[in-house]
């Protein structure tokens, strides 16, 4: 049980994400999360502004229920799988993001600064979220998927494409962190 | 019944992202500063299995559970839309520390304000909706 409670090895999660992507492969489904948003698009009308929004989307239903379960999961994990939130980041992680203003670095899950309720009152912070969450949401769909789809589905099936879209989410996540928050933050 | 089968493999997904840590941003942060092994540890482990099974099914051709064929499709053949997308979704991966599994995660650990990360998304979902055919893929 106290094993369950402590946050999971690396060598305990890696191998779980890859069970997910089997079973899911063995209902004969696919490992990939970003195609949730177009899903969703799709229900909420967007088929009348764009033929990329104009398919089945009851076919893709399955996907949403495993997104739904994902977020039971989340629940469950954090409300009674979990001794202390607090992400153990290393020493020099925490000294850099306190030198950028992230002052619950080392103490949270979710820097505060972001992810507490007090985030709604910050327009600064909205908008970084929200820009944050458009980049992923049009890059997703550019590149044809995203860390599930291409990182792990697509490398697992040696595919080029996804080779060169992975090294583009760390190239783009380089310069985010390196050259872009030390101008914002 | 196959809805409740998606259903638990979507909580054990939620599970293994939030305890596994790789929900947080700070992991993330600290991913892209070379200053621990943990997530590299993850995406590696998980794709060295990932490749195992792949390349299993893909020569011994296994039924699914239902009995059908299963498929493996390969990615279409392009340099610009891998390469442009991915460099897009890596800014916003950095800036909002969440990829979306982790999105819907978090939505239940109860940090409201990735909602506005997720409404970004479906935002950023159907402004490439609407300019598919004018960007080079």
């Amino acid at each position: 049980m106290e094993y369950i409670l402590q946050p999971w090895p690396w060598y305990v999660s890696g191998p779980l994400i890859a069970l997910t992507m089997a079973i899911l492969v063995l209902l004969g489904k696919r490992f990939g999360m970003s195609s949730n948003l177009r899903t969703i698009c799709s229900i909420a009308g967007a088929g009348k502004s764009a033929a990329f929004f104009r398919f089945d989307w009851r076919a893709q239903r399955w996907n949403l229920i495993v997104a739904f379960g994902a977020a039971i999961g989340g629940y469950l994990a954090h409300t009674y799988m979990t001794a202390d939130t607090a992400v153990a980041i290393s020493a020099d992680t925490v000294t850099k993001l306190n030198a950028l203003g992230f002052k619950s670095a080392g103490q949270a899950y979710m820097p505060t600064e972001f992810f507490a309720n007090t985030a709604f009152s910050s327009p600064k912070t909205l908008l970084i979220l929200l820009f944050g969450g458009f980049l992923v949401g049009f890059g997703a769909r550019y590149a044809g998927g995203c860390t599930s789809g291409h990182a792990i589905s697509g490398l697992s099936n040696l595919q080029i494409p996804s080779l060169i879209a992975v090294i583009g989410f760390f190239a783009g996540g380089l310069m985010m962190v390196h050259f872009i928050f030390p101008l914002i933050f | 019944m196959k809805h409740i089968i998606y259903l638990l493999v979507g909580v054990f997904f939620g599970i293994v992202m939030l305890k596994s840590e790789a929900a947080s941003w700070f992991r993330i942060y600290e991913m892209f500063q070379f200053n621990a092994f943990h997530m590299y540890g993850i995406i590696g482990s998980a794709l060295g299995l990932g490749i195992i099974f792949t390349q299993w099914v893909k020569r011994k051709k296994p039924k699914s559970v239902f009995g059908e064929n299963i498929i493996i499709a390969d990615k279409e053949r392009s340099f610009v839309r891998y390469a442009a997308g991915g460099t897009l979704f890596g800014l916003g991966w950095a800036l909002a520390g969440a990829c979306p599994g982790p999105m819907y995660t978090l939505i239940g650990a109860g940090f409201l304000p990735i909602l506005v990360v997720i409404f970004g998304a479906l935002l950023g979902t159907f402004v490439y909706g609407l300019l598919k055919k004018q960007l080079p893929h």
